[in-house]
């Protein structure tokens, strides 16, 4: 399949600022030629008006489990659900078994990628030996292996010393550090978020104040030592405000958020859906809004899943002991797209926050339909409706608190290296 | 495991609506008439078996439970943490399944996690009775206390009711406000800052500023046992000042109304929640609250088990 011709589809390319009806012409791999009434001879031509065709999906946040967790997921089954969901990238966080803290395992990772061949994947490394929080890994051999950036997610490094010094070592080599920002003395033996619904539950919470101070922390030593900084998972109104000032007074300071964040909030634990519990937990509406606010100001760069998938083992038990984390990757395009409908944001800033900005942000290809890039691309179906069920789901993980939830917006086609990655409705078949 | 959904569970106060909570505690006093005759056997449960899971030492609630159980002729069946393989490892749904296998009518559950027992519900085909979970919620209890203040003051509505103690990881604390808010009564809570949840009027309660102003006119004093840690932190900076600052005593207790009873959970730390003096003093309803509460649990078994018919 040399030439692929997209035809009359609605092409969203942040990267260009497109938003227009058109064509798009891939051969060889790349994306040869976008605009009006495109020919190409012997071409593929797939019909897809009515539909969008953006820049494969990029996710900044992932958990694949693989070494070590493989009942959970593999690097195969993890990138089967990321092409399915309309990624054609994805960055993994380190906290595997053994953890991501040596060239060793990132380059493991890669080959794992490589060879299951569904989905780009760019390693984050460990900042620390192990995740211990004390002596830094080997940045440099790391960001030879294929890692792009490095973090302790999952964990948040406690001695702001160590933050520091990590900050300082990744500044010297231009490269991101990604943080987990909790105030452990806060969070620990919480469970869910601190507040109403965790008194009703009996529960024992974890404050806002705990996101709030640790990202203060960090945005405060981005600041002293020029480091780039990214905060992962921004839950809190005052998170999402910490960040907003620091990118006021220049700093080099991005942030994310998950789609649960801007999709449900704490009442969705009543019952003690274990499906609901992840870290930083589920918070009120107010801060539901407020990390929607972010997203539209721009002061939330990217939607990053943190796809966590567990098995019914860490799930199917009492809610203080369940495992954190939910399934994200084929739920993050419908959630989305839900924005766009409620009109909150415009969907050429919908592709922006699942491609555009988090390529860029991992300063990795992808996130771009230009002429000479890579030919990843999604078309997407904005208006199909369909319920999710967990044995639809490709990722091993079936925890998601949206099983059985009607949603809308589907990838029906992705294209990693102009080659079908996900194509459920044969529309690449030849013939 | 049909029908699971219609399976009667007494899970939480919250879950039971102001009607079923004076109809369990009619067929409470019921109860104790019974267990007020020279023979306090009914064969209400005959054939039956209640299994008590007990994941958390306790001896008054359990000897409560299996008391009111053999009171209504019903087989009983008793494990608790040290014989549960649990603790080595088997999960909570493990446990379920293998409880099932015994065919039980009842389950009463006692366990240190929130929710387990809501966790219990989903996984097994009999009712499923809270005898405490975690910081959740303790039914039995609040019930017990509802029928202890019944039959002293006739009525709940528009009682004032005043708690004192650490709210926050008191699961009979938590039940009691929703339990006698519900039916209409007024809570009020008192105690250091370090002892209160966040939000703690969404349970139905209002907070004083000090023991005094929660005490001032009171219809019940309740006091709750204090545990000056949790989690390795001291939530209060000794138990001097506690009792000093919260304790109830008697120069407080004339804050109450003249007629005010006083209640404790129990066990007591004598002389820091509660003075000596005011825990033996005639207005003392300590020992009721244990009498009263096999007639309660009598009733909860009945209950979960009325109209369910045996296959
Ligand atoms: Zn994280």
């Amino acid at each position: 399949m040399e030439r692929i011709l997209l035809k009359g589809g609605r092409i969203l390319d942040p990267s260009m600022e497109m938003d227009a009806t058109g064509d798009l012409l891939i051969e060889d791999g790349l994306i040869s030629a976008v605009g009006q009434g495109i020919k190409a001879d012997g071409a593929v031509e797939v019909d897809v008006s009515g539909l969008w065709v953006c820049p494969g999906l990029v996710d900044l946040h992932v958990h694949l489990r693989e070494p070590g967790e493989e009942y959970k997921e593999t690097i195969e089954s993890g990138t089967r659900a990321a092409a399915a969901g309309g990624f054609t990238s994805v960055a993994c966080m380190p906290n595997t078994r053994p953890p991501n803290d040596n060239a060793g395992i990132t380059r493991f990772i890669v080959e794992r990628a490589r060879e299951a061949g569904h989905c780009r994947v760019f390693p984050v490394a460990c900042i620390t030996k192990g995740q211990g929080g004390e002596e830094l890994t080997e940045f440099a051999d790391l960001l030879n292996a294929g890692a792009v950036a490095f973090s302790d997610d999952g964990l948040p490094v406690r001695d702001a010393g160590v933050m520091r010094m990590a900050m300082e070592y990744a500044a010297g080599l231009n490269t991101l550090l990604i943080t987990h920002s909790e105030e452990p003395a806060l969070s620990s033996g919480g469970c869910m978020n601190e507040g109403r619904m965790s008194t009703l539950l009996g529960l024992k919470g974890i404050p806002a104040a705990a996101e709030v101070i640790a990202i203060y922390r960090d945005v405060a030593l981005a600041e002293l030592t020029g480091c780039r900084l990214h905060v992962a998972h921004v839950s809190t109104a005052g998170g999402v405000e910490v960040v907003r000032r620091a990118k006021e007074r220049g700093v080099a300071v991005t942030a994310e958020t998950a789609p649960h964040y801007f999709s449900l909030t704490e009442e969705a634990v009543a019952g003690y859906n274990t499906s609901a519990k992840m870290n930083p937990p589920l918070r009120t509406e107010e801060d539901r809004l407020a990390v929607i606010q972010g997203l539209q100001d721009g002061t939330i760069d990217v939607i990053a899943t943190d796809h966590a998938p567990h098995s019914v083992l860490e799930k199917d038990c009492a809610f203080e002991v369940a495992a954190n984390g939910i399934v994200g990757l084929e739920t993050a395009l419908p959630l989305t797209l839900e924005l766009c409908r409620n009109r909150d944001i415009e969907p050429l800033r919908a592709v922006e926050l699942l491609s555009t900005a988090p390529a860029r942000i991992l300063g990795i290809q992808g996130g771009s339909l230009s002429p000479g890039s890579a030919a990843d691309v999604v078309v997407i179906d904005p208006g199909e409706e369909f319920t999710l069920s967990s044995d639809k789901l490709f990722s091993k993980g079936k925890n998601s608190p949206f099983l059985g939830v009607r949603l809308q917006g589907r990838a029906v086609l992705t294209i990693l290296s102009g080659r079908p990655a996900h194509d459920p409705l044969g529309m690449l078949d030849k013939d | 495991m049909e029908g699971a959904e219609e399976m009667k569970h007494i899970l939480g106060m919250t879950h039971l609506a102001k009607e079923e909570i004076e109809s369990l505690l009619d067929s409470a006093s019921s109860f104790k008439e019974i267990l007020l005759r020279p023979i306090k056997k009914v064969p209400t449960l005959r054939g039956r078996t209640v299994v008590h899971l007990f994941f958390e030492p306790s001896t008054r609630t359990k000897l409560s439970f299996e008391l009111a159980a053999k009171r209504l002729s019903a087989d009983t069946v008793s494990i608790s943490s040290s014989m549960s393989s649990l603790v080595k490892g088997e999960t909570l749904v493990d446990t379920a399944r293998n409880v099932e296998a015994m065919k039980p009518d009842v389950v009463v559950m006692r366990h240190g996690h929130s929710g387990a027992c809501h966790l219990l519900a989903r996984h097994i085909g009999c009712s499923v009775i809270n005898a405490g979970d975690g910081i959740n919620e303790h039914p039995s209890q609040a019930l017990l206390d509802m029928f202890t203040v019944l039959e002293h003051k006739g009525r709940i509505e528009g009682l004032k009711i005043a708690i004192v103690g650490d709210i926050a990881h008191s699961r009979v604390a938590h039940s009691d406000i929703i339990g006698f808010t519900r039916l209409g009564a007024t809570v009020t809570v008192a105690g250091p800052g370090t002892f209160f949840p966040c939000c703690i009027e969404e349970l139905g309660a209002l907070r004083a500023t000090s023991v005094e102003e929660a005490l001032e006119g009171a219809d019940v004093v309740m006091a709750l046992r204090i545990q000056r840690e949790r989690q390795g932190r001291a939530l209060v900076p000794s138990f001097r000042e506690y009792a000093a600052a919260y304790g109830i005593n008697m120069e407080r207790l004339r804050l109450a109304k003249p007629d005010a009873i006083v209640m404790h959970p129990g066990p007591i730390n004598r002389g820091v929640e509660m003075s000596p003096d005011v825990a033996d003093c005639g207005r003392s309803v300590i020992l009721d609250q244990v009498t009263n509460g096999v007639a309660v649990r009598m009733a909860l078994l009945a209950h979960v088990l009325a109209g369910a018919d045996k296959e």
